[in-house]
């Protein structure tokens, strides 16, 4: 029986679906069973990022509705063996899905997953409660930023309501120089401010935006970026991981010291 | 008195971690201003049958609570600054 771990961070535009894309491509590198599941309904992103949006053919409002079986609407990534999408409906809008549909196919996912992974939308209306109803975590995607984290306590707020007791949180897209001098929250400084315990911090990477126009995550790849997304898959699954030293210059020292 | 500004010019991540912690005090507190003055009335009402209450010198707010140590979050509290013009006598 898998996990269903709900991606979201309340403000938009701080990383979500990147992080999910690279999530599960991570999980699956090491060897795990996943299903991504995109809830945003109307403004669907998840298949681009990861590079599968000319293999659509159901969605998951089509799941609900009946028009076809669950294992239809799955596309299965075939660079990753484990690594399965469910994409959201393009032509529809939020109230297409109610929560208690969505913890039904989140349940069935379960049963064939190891992680099943719901992709949730900005905001806190219904998208966000369809991509938290089935969840027993959370992962928090925030930016150091006053309106990224001002937003993500709000969520903590609500998951703490809805009593999701596993919620953890990524920094993302972090810059080093500017936290060295003084210009941006640390990463500590957001742990502090939110007093939630911390999955990963994710420097910010020009390999991301490649990544994306190319539909390739990079997890695992040896890219400052990608090392930190295999290290908070490996947090994931429970095994205690190092942060990463982001004052660390790719290339010669990362070959030397491996992994971390 | 250059040379002294430099020294003393706050970084702006410390600034932005510092209003962030005054917006999420009142964002988490939630309490609305009519709620405050009732509560402010009710406090009057209820030490009033003690002790003589300088009404106007009433200060109650929200804030954010000091932890036991320096790391530990602490929930929001509630502080109130309540002059007392006089003890009445008890009878």
């Amino acid at each position: 029986m898998g996990e269903v771990i709900v991606i979201t961070s309340g403000k938009g535009g701080v990383g979500k679906t990147t992080t999910t894309a690279n999530i599960g491509t991570g999980l699956a590198k090491l060897g795990k069973k996943v299903v991504l599941v995109d809830t945003d309904i109307g403004l669907r992103n998840l298949d681009v990022v990861l590079g599968l949006e000319n293999r659509i053919v159901y969605n998951v409002v089509d799941v609900v509705e009946g028009n076809c079986k669950l294992k239809q609407a799955l596309i299965k990534d075939k660079r990753y063996d484990g690594l399965c999408l469910l994409p959201a409906a393009q032509t529809r809008d939020k109230s297409a899905v109610t929560p208690e549909q969505m913890v039904k196919v989140a349940d069935e996912l379960k049963q064939e997953f190891d992680y099943v992974i719901m992709d949730s939308p900005a905001g806190i209306e219904q998208g966000f409660k369809n991509a938290i109803a089935g969840a027993s975590r959370a992962i928090i995607v925030t930016t150091p930023e006053v309106s990224a984290v001002r937003d993500a306590d709000r969520i903590i707020g609500l998951l703490e309501a809805n009593e999701m007791e596993d919620v953890k949180l990524i920094v993302n897209r972090l810059r080093q120089d500017m936290v060295e001098r003084g210009d941006m929250m640390s990463a500590d400084d957001v742990v502090e401010v939110l007093g939630i315990s911390l999955i990963g911090i994710v420097p910010d990477d020009e390999q991301i935006v490649v990544a994306t126009n190319n539909g390739e995550p990079l997890a695992g790849d040896d890219s400052l970026a990608g090392q930190a997304y295999i290290n908070i898959c490996h947090r994931i699954i429970g095994e205690e991981v190092p942060f990463l030293d982001l004052r660390r210059k790719k290339g010669f020292f990362a070959k030397l010291f491996g992994k971390n | 008195m250059l040379f002294g500004d430099f020294f003393k010019k706050k970084p702006s991540g410390e600034t932005a971690k510092d209003r962030l912690k005054l917006v999420l005090v009142s964002d988490r507190s939630a309490c609305s201003p009519e709620i405050m003055e009732r509560i402010k009335n009710d406090i009057i009402e209820v030490l009033s049958k003690y002790v003589e209450i300088d009404n106007e010198g009433l200060d109650i707010k929200i804030t954010q609570a000091d932890g036991e140590s320096p790391d530990e979050k602490a929930g929001p509290a509630l502080y109130a600054n309540i002059p007392i013009r006089n003890i009445k006598e008890r009878n």
